[in-house]
């Protein structure tokens, strides 16, 4: 059932989109451009911060750094059935998004996308957010200095998706 | 903070890797990670570039629009204390719905949009309102229906069902929103039996 749901929604959401502009009477392909146009800048601003972060994650990586990180918190994470492999990335997770991309393409790479590890570290960056980088621009935008129960909050939302994605995905196999 | 964080990580991986003697590995990994990054970065821009191009479709369409309309129950639930024709209104649908998704690229400048329209009617300045807590909260608790770029991601390395991931994550996305809309409700009803907050 899940299978099927998450072949069919892509396809679908398309093919809704597409069928409701040629009902409009829009001129869909040419709209289709424009937004594809903005898609290819967004793409090509981020390049510098992906080329930039992924080759620290890669120093980081190779350095041997995160399995000694991985090792310190591997007792305190056994006792809570936490992956241990997965502790590097749930702490970048929390500070920067494409540092966090990086390390689940190197967990892709390891393990492979389909291996339980590779499908928590899926699951796991579609639950969760870069917690800190949403408050620093939401907030620096508006210049709130108080952010009262804010990060709380988002610490609480993250913990569960995080613990949701641990659960789902590696009890499932 | 990413100034930090970025160098941080540079100069002690090269320190680690200096002192456990792989220096070369570290050499190795850093001008590896920059040939993949380009690589990635040529399927983001495939994949990226058909999804917003469909979803300008849908915008000037109306779909957008529609989907306004239709968020106005969800918006009254979430921000009670915004009226019925405030001006934070349609920002805030065009955010979710575009987090909902997945266009993060389409969210934020509407987000940003939303938080300047909920700032102009907050008493004092400088002190975040409870609208702006739940929107923030409710944002990083991800409201992703569609990962795209995961699943973009998972078929550039070769997933035999890059797709697969959209069950389970949209269940760990209702888990983290479930605790973030929960979480906002228990403090709108804490400050206003204490009368504070707007």
């Amino acid at each position: 059932m899940i299978l099927w749901l998450s072949q069919i929604i892509i396809p679908l959401a398309v093919c809704y989109i597409i069928g409701f502009g040629l009902l409009s009477k829009r001129p869909v392909f040419e709209d289709f451009l424009e937004g594809a146009k903005t898609g290819m800048k967004t793409v090509a601003g981020v390049m510098p911060t992906l080329i930039g972060l992924m080759c620290a994650v890669g120093v980081l990586r190779t350095s041997g750094f995160l399995e000694a990180a991985g090792n310190w918190l591997a007792g305190p994470a056994a006792f809570l059935h936490f992956p241990s492999e997965l502790i590097p990335l749930t702490l970048i997770r929390l500070v920067s998004n494409s540092a966090a991309t990086g390390l689940v393409l190197d967990i892709f790479g390891r393990f492979g996308p389909d291996s339980p590890l590779g499908m928590c570290a899926s699951v796991m960056m579609s639950s969760t957010e870069t917690v800190l980088y949403c408050l620093s621009i939401y907030f620096g935008s508006v210049k709130i200095k108080k952010t009262r129960y804010a990060l709380p909050g988002a610490l609480i939302a993250t913990a569960f998706g995080i613990m949701a994605s641990i659960w789902l995905t590696m009890g499932m196999v | 903070m990413l100034n930090y964080l970025w160098s941080f990580m540079i100069l002690l991986g090269m320190l680690w890797g200096a002192a456990n003697g792989n220096l070369n590995e570290v050499t190795q990994g850093l001008l590896d990670s920059a040939k993949e990054a380009v690589t990635l970065g040529i399927t983001m821009l495939g994949i990226m570039s058909f999804w917003c191009g469909i979803l300008e479709v849908g915008t000037r369409a109306g779909l957008i629009d529609w989907l306004t309309g239709k968020m106005d129950p969800v918006l009254n639930f979430l921000f009670p204390e915004l009226e019925r024709n405030h001006p934070a209104r349609r920002p805030l649908a065009v955010n979710m719905t575009a987090n909902m998704l997945g266009v993060g690229m389409a969210a934020t400048p509407a987000g940003l949009e939303a938080m300047e329209k909920l700032a102009v009617s907050r008493q004092e300045p400088g002190v975040a309102t409870n609208s702006m807590c739940t929107f923030l909260i409710l944002n990083i608790s991800s409201l992703q229906l569609i990962p795209v770029t995961m699943i973009a991601y998972r078929s550039q390395y070769g997933s035999v069902n890059p797709a697969a991931v959209l069950g389970p994550a949209l269940m760990a996305t209702a888990c983290s929103t479930l605790a973030a809309i929960v979480f906002c409700k228990c403090m709108d009803w804490i400050h206003r039996k204490k009368g504070v907050g707007l």
